[in-house]
């Protein structure tokens, strides 16, 4: 999923504090599962922001709203009738839910109430942990399903580098070095031998460095 | 193994000698005197020096510029490059713009994270890894052509190194790995500061054992300490190195004063060691900011004078 992490709330007051009438809008998905972005977390900023405005003496109205999902026209219609009731919208939903409803409302002030983080997974609750980086150009079947592009510092393709200590990585002890994993991994898998097999240098045009990416499928086009 | 480039330090090895080879990091600043001074203290007593790119992630002039002034002085340099810092483009750049100065050896390294250094905060590229530079640099020197595919005029003659820590875990993949960079086409190798030397051998049977030391030239990596204090910041503080607690105790039990004498002691007697060592060929004496030391490490070990090649 795509994990997010709560914006301090000192920065949302910054984003709106012109507006009177603002929407807090949250996303039924991934920021709901990591607890960053759903009915839950709308609920809990929306009267933590009244309580704010009421003791500075100002008048905020602040409604709350939570869309099944932000990346999909048809959830966003949901809303294109109360639109003009506010001044802006605090999206809690991920930097795709926040750009996707700014397009569709282009005269609405759409601000972030979360940092979109990472693709992840959630280790346990309240733990979530980085594991794709979306290259577009999965190179999993030769590393043991263990991805050095997203979990290692430097993206090494042929790795550990020289900083691999205990099975961590040497940024800091609490991340794992990937490529220990990789070869656990390859050990588990009997599948060694394959370690020195030079991975190619890496077609990076489908990744960020090719510019922004579209998957166009006619297949399932209409 | 045959001489494939007019690299000193490629002769040199080639005719048997044990090679020395030093370093120097570049100032944190534009003055090329530093350079040119620390080249001055070693020059006489090493085959090449190892300039540095950026170490620790900490900005310093571009070890290009240093690797120029060397040549300009008339010694053998060996360009540092990591793959942090510059994209295929810049790297292929670079190595263009060091060959036309003729210089004539290169060492692939990935580098160290840029959040040790000054710019905590900046982008890494990582576009390459060190073993993909190695390759890179192979395939533009040997079949003359860029990445893309396009024809080099003049080709890049550079004898090519990486570099190898016998002592980073996991411990089974330090062979594989000095493998799989010779197959990435590494022509000498440079290893890590070598202070726990049971372990090194260890590493080095298993190099013979596959017959590696037969496919690359192994330069075993020397950096004396100058204190108790360094030898426990070496021990605990830096990634992948490996101090033995005999090593920190024996300086710990000198003497202030005379902490840096036994620092050289130690390392005199580890190359002695090591000299007996088949499949070392040679040494990288890297005395950080510490360039004095490096005549007098290079002469109580019998490697001075330094063989005559053309």
């Amino acid at each position: 999923m795509i994990v997010a992490d709560k914006k301090p709330i000192e920065e949302i007051i910054e984003e709106i504090k012109e507006y009177e009438n603002i929407l807090i809008l949250g996303c039924n998905e991934c920021v709901t599962v990591c607890e960053a972005g759903g009915k839950k977390e709308v609920g809990i900023l929306a009267s933590a922001l009244r309580m704010y405005f009421l003791n500075q003496g100002q008048e905020v109205k602040i409604d709350e709203r939570t869309l099944e999902r932000q990346c999909d026209h048809e959830y966003l219609e949901e809303i294109r009738d109360v639109i003009d009731k506010y001044d802006a919208v605090v999206s809690l939903a991920c930097g795709v839910g926040v750009q996707f409803t700014a397009e569709k409302y282009m005269e609405k002030p759409i601000l972030p109430g979360v940092n979109t983080t990472f693709l992840g997974a959630t280790e346990e609750r309240g733990l979530w942990t980085e594991r794709c980086q979306a290259c577009g150009q999965c190179i999993l079947a030769r590393t043991g399903g263990i991805c050095p592009v997203s979990r290692c510092a430097k993206r090494v393709l042929n790795g550990p580098c020289g900083g691999s200590t205990g099975g961590k990585c040497e940024i800091t002890k609490g991340v794992d070095c990937a490529w220990q994993i990789i070869i656990d991994r390859l050990n588990a898998l009997d599948k060694m031998d394959t370690y020195e097999e030079l991975s190619p240098i890496k077609d990076w045009s489908t990744d960020r460095a090719g510019g922004p990416r579209t998957v166009t499928r006619e297949d399932v086009q209409q | 193994m045959k001489v494939k480039t007019p690299s000193k330090l490629e002769k040199v090895l080639a005719a048997g000698h044990l090679a020395v080879t030093s370093e120097c990091g570049p100032p944190r600043g534009s003055d090329p005197e530093a350079v040119i001074k620390k080249a001055e203290l070693i020059k006489d007593h090493v085959d090449a020096v190892n300039i540095t790119d950026n170490q620790t992630s900490v900005t310093r002039m571009c070890s290009l510029a240093a690797c120029i002034r060397l040549k300009l002085m008339g010694l053998e340099p060996v360009l540092q490059m990591v793959t942090r810092d510059r994209n295929r483009i810049a790297l292929q750049s670079d190595i263009l713009g060091a060959a036309s100065f003729d210089i004539r050896n290169i060492l692939c390294l990935s580098g160290d994270h840029q959040s040790f250094g000054d710019c905590a905060q900046g982008q890494n590229v990582h576009d390459l890894d060190s073993m993909q530079l190695l390759q890179t640099v192979r395939h533009m020197r040997d079949e003359g052509k860029f990445l893309g595919g396009d024809e080099i005029k003049r080709p890049p003659e550079m004898f090519v190194g990486a570099a190898a820590n016998p002592f980073a875990d996991p411990f089974e993949i330090r062979v594989p790995r000095l493998a799989k960079k010779i197959k990435a086409g590494a022509e000498f190798i440079q290893t890590q500061c070598i202070y726990n030397l049971d372990k090194f051998e260890e590493w080095m049977r298993r190099v013979k054992e596959r017959g590696l030391h037969e496919k690359v030239h192994i330069l075993a990596g020397m950096t004396p300490m100058k204190s108790a204090g360094m030898a426990k910041y070496m021990k605990n503080r830096v990634p992948g190195m490996d101090v033995p607690d005999e090593v920190v105790k024996r300086l710990s039990d000198t003497p202030k004063e005379k902490q840096a004498e036994e620092g050289v002691n130690i390392c005199v007697e580890a190359i002695q060691r090591l000299k007996e060592v088949e499949g070392v060929a040679g040494f990288h004496v890297m005395a950080i900011e510490w360039e004095e030391m490096v005549p007098e490490i290079v002469e109580r070990t019998g490697l001075y004078p330094r063989p005559e090649v053309d």
